[in-house]
């Protein structure tokens, strides 16, 4: 995987995780390339496009389009099996997650796509494994913080 | 007001922004508050300052000068600390940053931490922006750890290593024990993190790929554990037990047995286990079978396990979900050319996506359709193609013009005699098509004048649409500069050429008349050529050559009109020409009445001349 990308329909954009090192000038523009070539897409198309020597898998949950870069060689099926496992977590975290509880809660949304994806690869391919791990983790986070370790 | 509260405010606040200006406003205002607490000492809110520092560098605006704060961060004892200073350094520090050299140390420190939590976070870190530096100096903890006894560590560790191999290869011998070792494991996390690892160790050194193809057993005994077991609440997706798993494993069974046939052999039957019992209803199922089918084309597959797979690639092409659709064209394009009988079996069903709703998959129909083509299928492929054409949506229309010429190239010599002048109808019928059409025939003829159907096509198209190639500019194609001498070289180099049979000449001549109407420069030089094939050996040539002189001569006041565009032809006359007299291309070869100038130049309305006996008979 190269980058996994979230914007909204209006293009902003809510997530960003780069797998591969981008100079931040690039990354703009990718972003913005990006942006353009999945929001011009009509509704009943398929959720493939092709950019420059990569495959970009997007789906749209909701008001927020999920977009995910991979390689040549890698499945883009199981691509889309991704994206919807991670939305399927934000969804058990965040009890019926909208776009809004990405916006203010953005760095749960990171700690949670860290617990699933570790430099580009699926880490853990059981969703009640990483569900247990992320509540553990957001206990441990709100003991902490009570006694301000 | 506790610290989290204040992010969210500051969010909010960001939001109710009306103009990019006041926003910028907003924001300039909380970057100069956060600089200042970045500068006093340890405050108790300074991982939400730099929380909030994140939120505005996703925005857009500039971040750099937290980069110091994240090294501070990391280095803190306290975890909710750390936590959000290792999110700042995976968002504001890649490699190229000077200072993720700093946090090394921090890194090695977390990884050996009591608290699997904390080093959980250096080796998420590690591996999503660990510059080759890095990796070197802590490869031997990350070795270390692949043999940690806690599942949890060892899944991130796995992975960790794969990007330190990524990164630097050569550090691949070390983790090859341990990824041996690590197949051994029942959790699937680490079984999954240690297959990409095999993998990429596979994949970078030929020595490593042999020593694994010993694991393949072992491999398939896993593989076939999973598509046997029942359902499993944890890794059950859609009926299929661990999609991810199981398409990983596929992918490193097709790097081993790729170009070995032993190792190949030891899989045939597990591959095709797994294609006959995996469902394809939901994307989970498809994905694994999608998975297999790849690598059962790679690897030295039997034939029958081949066609099963090409079967399998056939049956998605009538999934109603046009992902499958999508994946199944782009699939058989690959293997077209490896295995075309077995496609060719499909080639229906391929036809009718041209004619699917989704851009994509027509555009993916029309170039395996193009690739599809043979000498025996054309002209329904061609009645196909340009029927697509006709209607395709205008981004495909570029590569439309390929659709004229690929078929009669890969057809070759072999077609039938009244292929060519039913493409030469099929094409006139189009009629939004021809300036691109020529455009496209004049390039292939330049190239190449060895293949008869083509230069015959392209000699008839130059004839007719020559004016629309002088024209230069077409949309669907990039602008090309061809000059009336240009196109005259062609047809002359055709007419020339011992490659040209006798009824390709007579095309490439009568295509320069035709010309003599639709330049309006070089009318001597067409004189010029018609004159000389007057006296020419052959008769039909000769007796063309003398009429057309004629044409120039006597009847130059009728020449224009008798030159007029070919109007669209009548498909019912075609029939019939083809039935009396063998297609009207062979009636072409038929001498025409001898020296009987009057015939051809009669004074009937130009109509009349196309509309006569039959489609291109004697209008040609």
């Amino acid at each position: 995987m190269h980058f996994l990308l979230l914007f909204s329909r209006q293009g902003r954009l809510r997530l960003q995780k780069w797998f591969t090192p981008t100079p931040e000038r690039e990354k703009k523009k990718i972003i913005r390339d990006m942006t353009a070539m999945v929001l011009a897409r009509k509704p009943k198309t398929c959720n493939f496009l092709h950019w420059m020597d990569l495959k970009v898998v997007y789906k749209r949950y909701a008001s927020l389009f999920f977009c995910l870069a991979i390689d040549d060689q890698e499945n883009e099926l199981l691509a889309l099996e991704i994206l919807h496992r991670y939305v399927e977590l934000l969804d058990k975290y965040f009890g019926n997650v909208c776009e809004l509880d990405i916006i203010f809660n953005f760095e749960k949304a990171y700690f949670i796509l860290d617990e699933f994806l570790i430099g580009g690869e699926v880490q853990e391919t059981s969703k009640q494994t990483v569900a247990r791990c992320i509540e553990r983790l957001s206990s441990l986070r709100n003991s902490c913080r009570r006694l301000r370790l | 007001m506790s610290p989290s509260v204040r992010l969210q405010e500051m969010i909010r606040v960001i939001r109710s922004a009306r103009t990019q200006g006041e926003e910028r406003g907003v924001i300039q205002r909380e970057c100069a508050a956060i600089r200042a607490q970045f500068r006093q000492a340890d405050n108790g809110g300074r991982s939400h300052n730099l929380a909030k520092l994140l939120y505005v560098h996703m925005l857009g605006y500039p971040a750099h000068f937290g980069q110091m704060e994240c090294v501070r961060l990391i280095a803190s004892p306290r975890y909710n600390e750390k936590r959000v200073g290792y999110l700042g350094a995976m968002m504001l520090l890649d490699e190229n940053q000077d200072a993720s050299l700093l946090i090394t140390n921090s890194i090695k420190n977390d990884l050996a931490h009591s608290s699997q939590y904390v080093q959980s976070l250096a080796l998420c870190t590690l591996a999503c922006m660990g510059s080759a530096e890095m990796c070197r100096d802590l490869a031997p903890e990350i070795d270390r750890l692949l043999r940690a006894s806690s599942s949890y560590i060892k899944k991130k560790a796995t992975l960790c290593a794969v990007h330190i191999v990524r990164k630097v290869p050569e550090l691949g011998e070390l983790f090859t024990p341990a990824a041996r070792a690590l197949l051994a494991e029942k959790n699937h996390g680490v079984l999954h993190g240690a297959v990409i690892l095999i993998t990429e160790l596979c994949e970078r050194n030929a020595q490593t790929l042999v020593q694994f193809r010993e694991a393949v057993p072992e491999l398939v005994h896993i593989m076939r554990g999973l598509v046997t077991s029942g359902y499993s609440p944890e890794h059950t997706v859609a009926g299929i037990s661990d999609p991810f798993l199981q398409v990983r494993i596929l992918r490193l069974l097709r790097i081993l047995g790729r170009n070995n046939d032993t190792a190949s052999d030891a899989m045939n039957d597990l591959l095709a286990q797994v294609a006959t019992n995996t469902d394809s209803s939901k994307t989970a199922g498809s994905a694994v079978l999608y998975e297999t089918v790849l690598t059962v084309m790679d690897i030295k597959s039997e034939s029958g396990l081949r066609v099963l797979a090409v079967n399998i690639l056939g049956r998605f092409l009538l999934n109603n979900d046009r992902n499958i659709r999508y994946i199944s064209m782009t699939s058989l394009q690959k293997i077209v050319s490896t295995d075309h009988n077995a496609v060719q079996r499909h080639r229906g069903t391929i036809v009718d996506c041209l004619k699917d709703q989704d851009a994509s998959v027509k555009r993916r129909a029309l170039e395996l359709s193009l690739a599809l083509v043979s000498a025996i299928n054309i002209r329904s492929m061609m009645k196909e193609l340009l029927l697509f054409l006709s209607t395709c949506p205008p981004e495909l229309k570029s590569h439309a013009a390929s659709v004229t010429v690929i078929p009669l190239r890969q057809a070759g010599a072999d077609v039938r005699d009244e292929t060519v002048p039913n493409l030469i109808q099929l094409i006139t019928n189009a009629s939004q098509l021809h300036c691109y059409t020529v455009h496209k025939l004049y390039r292939a003829l330049v190239a190449d004048i060895s293949q008869q159907p083509l230069v015959q096509v392209a000699c008839w198209c130059i004839g007719e649409y020559g004016d629309s190639l002088l024209q230069g500019d077409c949309e669907e194609t990039e602008p090309i500069q061809v000059t009336e001498d240009d196109i005259l070289d062609a047809l002359e180099t055709v007419l020339q050429s011992h490659m040209s049979s006798p009824a390709t000449r007579g095309f490439a001549l009568t295509a320069t008349m035709k010309l003599s109407t639709r330049i309006t420069e070089n009318v001597d030089r067409i004189r010029s050529i018609v004159s000389i094939y007057g006296s020419c050996m052959d008769v039909e040539l000769q007796q063309r050559a003398v009429e057309y002189n004629a044409l120039f001569k006597k009847y130059d006041h009728m020449r224009a009109a008798v030159l007029e565009k070919m109007p669209v032809m009548d498909r019912s006359s075609m029939g019939q020409t083809n039935g009396e007299s063998g297609g009207g291309g062979v009636q072409e070869l038929e001498p025409t009445k001898p020296k009987q100038p009057e015939m051809m130049v009669a004074p009937q309305p130009a109509s009349q001349v196309g509309g006569g006996e039959g489609g291109g008979g004697h209008g040609f």
